[in-house]
């Protein structure tokens, strides 16, 4: 690098998108599809699901059947490259803090491979502090974002059913697919506990929809977190948005490009982005009107804080200084056993969608309660692909319950062995908590002041603390939990011997991958970076379309709300170029 | 050194233990059996093809000795049945020494485990675990197979045979006589109607009129 030179893209986009995910793809889509030309900046690898498929693949396909990597730590068959570590690119803590952030580094990031639970949010999620006195309101509410979560509900399709819920509200729902056996058990055993069944809302095509991506209907694998690569039934942002985006001849993806810094000029207006190719070294700079973070909420307000210039001295669009607080992920917590009924039962194909045919929206009021805001509850079991680590530890199950009326000794080989094996296969199931976190000042990512990547970019810094909220959130989780387990008849096999010395289980911060609030929107410039559009406070020409704008989560996934929020700010960046404000 | 003669010089004191093993770790060839080498019919990303060539660029972990060892015990753990092959027909000891290699964590635990079995058969019966008739080779995996009836004494053995069971059940039930073994239905394309109505009778369980109008359903006759 001893001759550095930083090469200029001659063209001029109008916009320059870092990310790929949710937000990006849909800001790709929707300016494109507005014949706007845009250049999508990606981190990491170029990626296809036509092409880079996992999809209906046998364990045997993988030497490792289907276990972890770091390269891929939730499984070899996973869509999602990246993961808890990245190599060259660090992050610090500090001391006595704890985050775990997973970096997806790929076309479509996250959304690859996400559990596709897509929870509008309830009138109740835009206004929290008006109820409990804790956080902040949005500058939204939900009657802004209704019209935007109607249209993604139709255009990317999505099954459920309207229950007609004051803060889970109806939508435009494909029909569900009929429970699986144990969800038939699990729904028995909450409703006896007082908890609230109803069909998943996942967006997963259960029936062909209009479209432009050559979508067909869910052939019922399970395999969603390896992409349908197939039919194109489940939404990932390559799938659904971005290759779509592409065919309009408008979009331009740049891959293996590490977004440095948002450039401004004089008047402090973005005039582009900054990048290193990991593909040759070199640092390059790409022009556009306006500049779209949609880089994840922590990799977005890493890069503002990053681009600071006299304009911005305290770093792009943070006047306010709260870039980077208010980080907050999903509390979470599990538990799991089996059910003795479905010891030795019949075998037939139960694949069903990926993930879960029913699940429990938040279903208490909390002024009954000791913690604020609340979770809804996820649900496993039955039988399932054989992977790497199937059936492990027999010797803790085989000793224990009758085998065919039989007490055998724990351990033991052989043709009796094999009849173990065969005997408890499909009996397992398993719950977890997403909950809803307080977002607070105190718990941020800054930028470090003494470490920087393998690309000189300076690094993230993370202080996070979950509070008692949270900590009682979790307590409860495993309270319901337990109850809705004893109800089915089910035992408990872990998960069931948290107390308050590990705060009940209760996931690390980051843990859950629902990183938001770093870049949060409002109404009064002091105390929020973004406008109600989006749009950065400081700088016109400016949006971050991420997890980062979030006042709050909710105890709602936010991936459904990142894509509304998206198409509403892209409607707005083409509006506003009509009317030459930008 | 011969193997053979080490193990029995070991169990009969002649010489230190220490010495003994270091000779025995250069004895055998590293099996090179190319057929066996691990194939990855899946999508891999660039850091991946990098990271299991270079995986499989070191060779087999096992000598001979070692994966006849591990051989014997999978197919001890998991023989042929009226249901379904063995463990070595389905392939488990390469898939063993594949994934020892891919997770260096089960490289102490499994090599040492099996010198321990090695040197627990020759005390006992002078040769081998691999070497000694199926009678003994029994005999001895009674010792390690219960970990609750165990002696305290083989404690280490038994730890070790959990693992060996554990990896030969990953093994045997993600390979294609495995999934037929257990009954695994799914992997394909299909359209799911629900619970089968006998399963269902079964569980006395029935879907609600709210599910069975609201869901998705599929004429089994279309």
């Amino acid at each position: 690098m001893g001759d550095l030179q930083v090469k200029k893209q001659p063209k001029k986009y109008d916009a320059v998108i870092v990310g790929s995910g949710a937000g990006g793809g849909m800001a790709a889509y929707t300016l494109a599809k507005a014949g706007l030309n845009v250049c999508i900046i990606e981190a990491g690898f170029m990626y296809d699901p036509q092409k880079n498929i996992t999809q209906l693949k046998n364990p045997w396909d993988s030497p490792r059947r289907g276990a972890s990597t770091k390269l891929r730590p939730f499984g070899d068959f996973d869509a999602c490259y990246g993961g808890w570590n990245v190599d060259g690119e660090p992050f610090t803590k500090e001391a006595g803090t704890d985050w775990m952030w997973w970096r997806a580094r790929m076309l479509g990031g996250r959304t690859n491979h996400w559990g596709r639970i897509s929870l509008r949010f309830g009138p109740k999620d835009f206004k929290r502090k008006s109820i409990d006195g804790l956080g902040d309101d949005w500058p939204i509410g939900y009657e802004d974002v209704k019209p935007y979560y109607d249209r993604v509900d139709k255009m990317i399709g999505i099954f459920g059913t309207n229950e007609g819920l004051e803060n889970d509200p109806d939508g435009f729902f494909l029909p569900p697919p009929r429970p699986r056996l144990h969800e038939l058990m699990i729904k028995n055993g909450a409703t006896q506990a007082g908890v609230k069944v109803i069909p998943s809302r996942l967006s997963i095509l259960t029936k062909p929809i209009e479209n432009d991506a050559g979508r067909g209907a869910c052939f019922f694998c399970a395999q969603c977190s390896r992409n349908c690569s197939i039919a194109k039934a489940d939404f990932s942002s390559p799938n659904v948005l971005i290759y779509p985006a592409m065919k309009t001849g408008k979009v331009e993806v740049i891959s293996n490009a590490m977004a440095r810094e948002v450039l401004t000029n004089k008047e402090g207006l973005a005039t582009g982005v900054s990048f290193v190719s990991k593909n040759d070294g070199m640092e390059y700079q790409v022009e556009g009107r306006v500049v779209i973070l949609a880089a994840s909420a922590c990799e977005s307000a890493r890069l503002l804080l990053n681009s600071k210039s006299d304009r911005h001295p305290n770093g792009l669009a943070n006047s306010s200084n709260v870039v980077g607080k208010y980080l907050h992920d999903s509390t979470g917590a599990a538990l799991g056993g089996v059910l003795p009924q479905l010891f030795d039962r019949k075998r037939y194909n139960e694949d069903g969608v990926g993930g879960m045919h029913v699940y429990s929206p938040w279903w208490l009021d909390n002024k009954k309660l000791d913690f604020p805001r609340g979770y809804h509850i996820e649900y496993w079991g039955g039988m399932s692909q054989p992977a790497y680590g199937f059936a492990g530890s027999i010797e803790k199950m085989n000793g224990k319950y009758l085998v065919k009326g039989k007490q055998k000794e724990a351990g033991g080989y052989g043709a009796s062995l094999k009849e173990d094996y065969r005997f408890f296969y499909g009996a397992s199931v398993g719950m977890a908590g997403r909950g809803e976190a307080i977002p607070i000042a105190s718990n941020y990512c800054t930028i470090d002041p003494n470490v920087v990547d393998r690309y000189g970019i300076p690094v993230l810094k993370f202080n996070v603390k979950w509070t008692e909220h949270e900590i009682k959130q979790a307590k409860h989780m495993k309270e319901t939990f337990k109850e809705v387990m004893h109800n089915m008849g089910a035992i408990i096999t872990w998960g069931g011997d948290d107390n308050e010395s590990n705060n009940w289980g209760l996931s690390k911060p980051g843990e859950i991958i629902h990183e938001a609030g770093t870049v949060r929107m409002g109404n009064d410039p002091k105390t929020s970076a973004l406008n109600k559009w989006s749009q950065a406070h400081d700088c016109k020409n400016l949006f971050c379309v991420d997890g980062g704008q979030f006042v709050s989560q909710a105890d709602k996934n936010i991936t459904w709300t990142i894509l509304a929020l998206s198409m509403r700010a892209c409607e707005y960046i083409v509006e506003e170029m009509k009317k030459q404000n930008l | 050194m011969d193997r053979r003669k080490s193990l029995k010089l070991i169990a009969t004191g002649a010489v230190a233990v220490p010495a003994a093993l270091a000779g025995c770790a250069t004895d055998d060839k590293k099996v090179a059996d190319k057929a066996a080498e691990p194939v990855f019919n899946l999508d891999r990303n660039p850091d991946e093809v990098k990271y299991e060539k270079e995986l499989l660029a070191k060779g087999p972990f096992f000598n001979a000795h070692e994966l006849a060892t591990i051989t014997v015990l999978c197919d001890i753990i998991i023989p042929k049945d009226e249901v379904s092959g063995s463990a070595s027909e389905a392939g488990v000891p390469d898939f063993i020494d594949f994934i020892v290699r891919d997770m260096p964590n089960h490289q102490v635990p499994l090599q040492g485990g099996l010198r321990w079995l090695d040197l627990q058969c020759f005390k006992r019966y002078e040769k081998p675990f691999k070497d000694c008739t199926a009678a003994q080779q029994i005999e001895l995996v009674d010792m390690i197979a219960y970990p609750e009836k165990a002696k305290p004494e083989m404690s280490q053995g038994v730890q070790f045979f959990n693992l060996m069971r554990n990896l030969t059940a990953s093994g045997f039930y993600t390979s294609a006589i495995g999934i037929k073994d257990i009954g695994y239905a799914g992997n394909q394309p299909n359209q799911w109607n629900g619970v089968p109505p006998e399963v269902l009778a079964q569980y006395k369980l029935a879907y609600t009129e709210k599910e069975l109008k609201e869901c998705i359903s599929f004429d089994k006759e279309a």
